[in-house]
């Protein structure tokens, strides 16, 4: 009697088909596997019904906190359209695979290509890929892309960049031979004095992010235009909702642009699965890795989509491969696709404008509570932006969040001299209301 | 089928946002903005609905069709696991919350679940200690070559190179390259077993480790294993299970318990988390107790008192591989699946899969050429060259099975099988579905004798024919440009 829902036939039909290929029992079909690496000893549950497990998985969901989140530092609270949820769960997008059978996968096939003209059109880029995992690994193939290009072994990689991409960064080149060297930032900017005594004919590429991770906002073009003189490339992370509005990294001259996609319509979703895009000009598309769809044609002449420039990926080069990447994000991806499509042109604009508006009312607000400066006073800012308080920021979100607030990250955790420096972020869903609150509690707090 | 793009007029909206906003204006200057707004389409809620609907209908995919891919485990992926991981708690939870100071109590409900879920894959594959960042199989795969480099930085080893079957999947080697390794070739023979002198020949004090899955890629139980560990382990390497096959042995076998030191799983394949056209995956990666040290940051760890708290603490670490926890949402329900399974569901799980792959490969037997005399695993491998003579290829089989509605097997891997037709069937699938397969399986072989060309022509009931590939490469129209 078999207890588990999820087999195709039942106990009577599996004895059947046994019988018919001459098996005694399933023992038989494992009769090559060596005796002594059988084992039966799992020390696990019984399986429970459907109805138990959810019972569980709720308890466990209950005993997570819900808070109003100012929280930010890369991942944003923003609204999902419910038309992102129903199309992206039907299973023929969901429990479909890899397109390798193009004439059966033209759905996927085609969101894929609308996806990459969607990535293009916001990055002001030529051609993207079909995404990658997160923002942090597709900086990191960003940079790896640079050195192929180049020939050369040595990034500079500006502090503004998320100091959890950098520490992932740090992890993937310490066994490859790629000298990463840091340059700090002064006034909440990429130094670009710092930036020019490093720039030689050896640098490969500068890595840069905008909005940096203190929220500033920075036109990048003449350090792009210094990298271009010495023969270097230009790779940029950013944040994809702020392209409703900011400059965009193709008009500051970026060669690859990447990003972390989890605003166009993922939830949070405590840190995956998340959406590395990335982006690029289309001289560079053949260093580019991940997959890349491409339009063609039939016999008949009627258009449609398949994986292109495969001879670039692991299962073609091997070891020779631009990357050991082999998935992407698909259904994330998709859901990006969606969530674009129904935003539009003129939604998504307006989107990436509230989040800045609200954030500028909280700037205002928090900057008037005595005690409270702007870290950066002169900076230009998007939706994100950091406040220098009288005490350690590490307290004083503890302090909040004994009252119902996420009010922000604690910059210090990263940035070793900055223990007083509150990171906080404003989306669309944060109202009025709630900044007021915000502000009010902080100033109670900072009194106490 | 028109674009997105190509359906947009001018003036449509779908999403109305909240009328506020407005309260201040943004702080920014005018110089930092955008030149114009950035050229997404403009449709109603209802066309955007129809058109991603009429898309996911030119698909094939499990809950669809039969889908036999093989090596991709293309099994059901129960629908309960999709309400688990979209629980409000669960799905809107800050990554970053559990680093504010004491932050690890406001996520102690995801931080048991990440627990105990990493035990149980331990318990699995008989392995000391699992982690779940990884993104996916291939990310598995790196981060297991960069545990090694690890520990063998921290035993004073001088390793180069990591020995990998010719059988074994790409990523394998090119995950190896990545990690910083040279890539060394073992050859195998037709039934995919490790030529034994060929590996003692390549194995020497430089060698990192040994790569590969079992059963392999040709659905066979690796023969020698033992030997196979005793030489890698000969001189100080590390076996390296990949885990992509794992579901032949689930609930039988535990890798960690016959000579393998560290593992990737492919929870989108055993685990039963949806391929979603290509990802998200995710690629959790177990260790015996002498790695421990060198898993990624951050861990999770049950304190005296039973609450959990996130350790950043391990300076032999290979450090940070992903922003945070691993594909959470992919964890869920893999999670979910899992305690649903419970333990007797593990050995019924490869035990069907295992009869079903055998069920195919002895119907088909007679029509093509398998390469297993005698039993396979989870999947069975067969040759399309007794066709050749009728001038049809291993790809118009594959184009043939399109046309009658059955997605077909993965075609030309493994790459030492001429012509390679690799089928999975998975324990999802009723005897019912397997006996279909076979008979249009049977159907085309004769239809491959009697008119090829039939074949040649195939596909013909799908939106599109086969597609020109050679101008895809060369033209690289890879966004649309709008004519407007």
């Amino acid at each position: 009697m078999s207890h588990t829902t999820f087999l195709g036939s039942g106990s009577a039909e599996q004895q059947k088909m046994l019988a018919e290929i001459g098996a005694k029992s399933f023992d038989d079909l494992f009769a090559d596997v060596p005796a002594e690496f059988q084992t039966a000893d799992f020390k696990i549950a019984d399986g429970r019904s459907e109805l138990e497990m959810l019972q569980v998985l709720r308890s466990l969901a209950a005993k997570n906190s819900t808070l109003t989140n100012f929280c930010g530092g890369g991942f944003y609270d923003h609204f999902i359209p419910a038309a992102v949820d129903a199309l992206a769960s039907r299973g023929e997008f969901f429990t479909a695979y890899t397109p390798y059978q193009p004439e059966a996968s033209q759905g996927t096939l085609q969101a894929v290509y609308e996806y990459q003209t969607a990535i293009a059109r916001l990055t002001d880029m030529e051609a993207a890929n079909a995404s990658l995992y997160d923002g942090g690994t597709a900086l990191f193939e960003g940079l790896m892309m640079a050195l192929r290009i180049t020939g050369r072994n040595k990034v500079l990689v500006c502090e503004g960049v998320n100091p959890i991409y950098r520490t992932m960064l740090k992890c993937y080149t310490a066994n490859l031979s790629i000298a990463y060297e840091e340059v700090p930032l002064v006034g909440g900017l990429a130094d670009r004095a710092a930036f020019a005594g490093r720039l030689d004919k050896t640098v490969a590429a500068v890595l840069v992010q905008n909005p940096n991770f203190f929220g500033c906002l920075d036109d990048l073009s003449d350090l792009v235009a210094s990298a271009h003189a010495v023969g270097a490339l230009a790779v940029f992370s950013v944040y994809p909702m702020s392209l409703g509005m900011v400059q965009t990294p193709g008009a500051m001259g970026a060669d690859v642009v990447t990003g972390e996609g989890q605003s166009l319509g993922l939830p949070l979703s405590f840190g995956g699965p998340y959406l590395g895009f990335m982006a690029t000009r289309k001289q560079y598309v053949r260093k580019m890795p991940g997959r890349i769809v491409g339009a063609t044609h039939d016999a008949q002449g009627r258009r449609g989509f398949v994986l292109t420039l495969q001879a670039r990926e692991q299962h073609i080069r091997r070891e020779k491969a631009m990357s050991n990447i082999c998935t992407n994000e698909g259904l994330c991806a998709l859901r990006a696709t969606i969530y674009l499509a129904l935003m539009g042109k003129e939604g998504f604009a307006r989107c990436a404008y509230q989040c800045a508006a609200r954030a500028a009312y909280a700037f205002d607000r928090l900057r008037a509570i005595p005690g409270v400066k702007a870290t950066y006073a002169d900076r230009h800012f998007f939706n994100e932006f950091a406040v220098t308080l009288p005490r350690d920021a590490g307290e004083v979100i503890s302090a909040l969040i004994e009252r119902g607030i996420a009010a922000g990250f604690p910059v210090g955790r990263y940035y070793p001299g900055m223990q007083n420096v509150l990171l906080l972020a404003c989306t669309e869903k944060r109202t009025k209301a709630e900044v007021d609150i915000l502000a009010a509690h902080l100033e109670s707090v900072l009194k106490g | 089928m028109q674009l997105i793009y190509e359906k947009s007029v001018a003036g449509r909206r779908a999403v109305r946002l909240p009328r506020r906003g407005d309260d201040a204006r943004p702080k920014i200057n005018a110089k930092l903005l955008r030149a114009q707004p950035a050229a997404l389409p403009e449709l109603s809620e209802l066309d955007v609905v129809r058109h991603y609907t009429e898309l996911s209908r030119r698909n094939f995919s499990v809950d669809t069709h039969f889908y036999p891919l093989g090596s991709c485990t293309m099994k059901y992926n129960p629908k309960a696991c999709e309400v688990a991981c979209a629980l409000p708690g669960l799905s809107d939870l800050h990554p970053l919350w559990p680093q504010l100071r004491h932050g690890g109590l406001l996520t102690q409900g995801a931080l048991q679940l990440l627990h105990e879920t990493e035990r149980l894959l331990s318990e699995i594959c008989g392995m000391a200690e699992f982690t779940l960042q990884p993104l996916a199989g291939a990310h598995g795969e790196l981060t297991g070559c960069m545990i090694m480099a690890a520990y063998h930085r921290d035993r004073g080893n001088q390793k180069t190179h990591i020995l990998i079957p010719d059988s074994a999947h790409g990523t394998n080697p090119a995950s190896a390259a990545i990690g910083g390794y040279d890539v060394r070739t073992v050859p195998s023979d037709a039934q995919g077993n490790m030529h034994l002198d060929a590996l003692r020949a390549a194995v020497n004090s430089e060698t990192a480790g040994l790569m590969m899955t079992c059963p392999s890629t040709l659905g066979l139980f690796v023969d020698h294993l033992q030997e196979i560990a005793d030489i890698i382990h000969g001189v100080d390497g590390l076996m390296y299970y990949d885990g992509a096959n794992l579901n032949a042995i689930l609930g039988r076998v535990k890798p960690g318990k016959i000579g393998f030191d560290l593992c990737q799983l492919n929870l989108h394949k055993s685990f039963s988390t949806p391929h979603g056209g290509g990802g998200p995956g995710a690629g959790p990666v177990g260790v015996v107790e002498k790695l421990r040290p060198f898993l990624p940051i951050s861990r999770v760890v049950k304190r005296g008192d039973g609450t959990f708290v996130l350790d950043y603490d391990a300076p032999k670490s290979i450090g940070y591989i992903a922003p945070f926890y691993g594909n959470f949402g992919v964890i869920v329900r893999a999670y979910a699946y899992l305690l649903m399974l419970g333990r007797e569901g593990l050995r019924e799980t490869s035990d069907a899969a295992v009869l079903n792959a055998n069920y195919i490969q002895e119907k088909l037997r007679p029509l093509l050429k398998a390469v297993a005399p005698g039993r396979c695993m989870h999947e069975c491998v067969f040759s399309g060259e007794p066709l050749k003579a009728t001038g049809v290829h291993t790809l118009d089989l594959a184009k043939g099975l399109v046309d009658r509605g059955i997605h077909p097997p993965t075609i030309y891997f493994p790459l030492n099988v001429p012509e390679a037709i690799m089928i999975e069937p998975t324990e999802s699938e009723s005897r019912e579905t397997l006996d279909t397969f076979v008979q249009t399986v049977t159907e085309l072989v004769e239809l491959a004798k009697r008119d090829p060309d039939a074949l040649h022509r195939a596909p013909v009931t799908m939106p599109v024919g086969r597609l020109d590939e050679v101008a895809a490469a060369k033209n690289m129209d890879l966004v649309f440009k709008s004519t407007k």
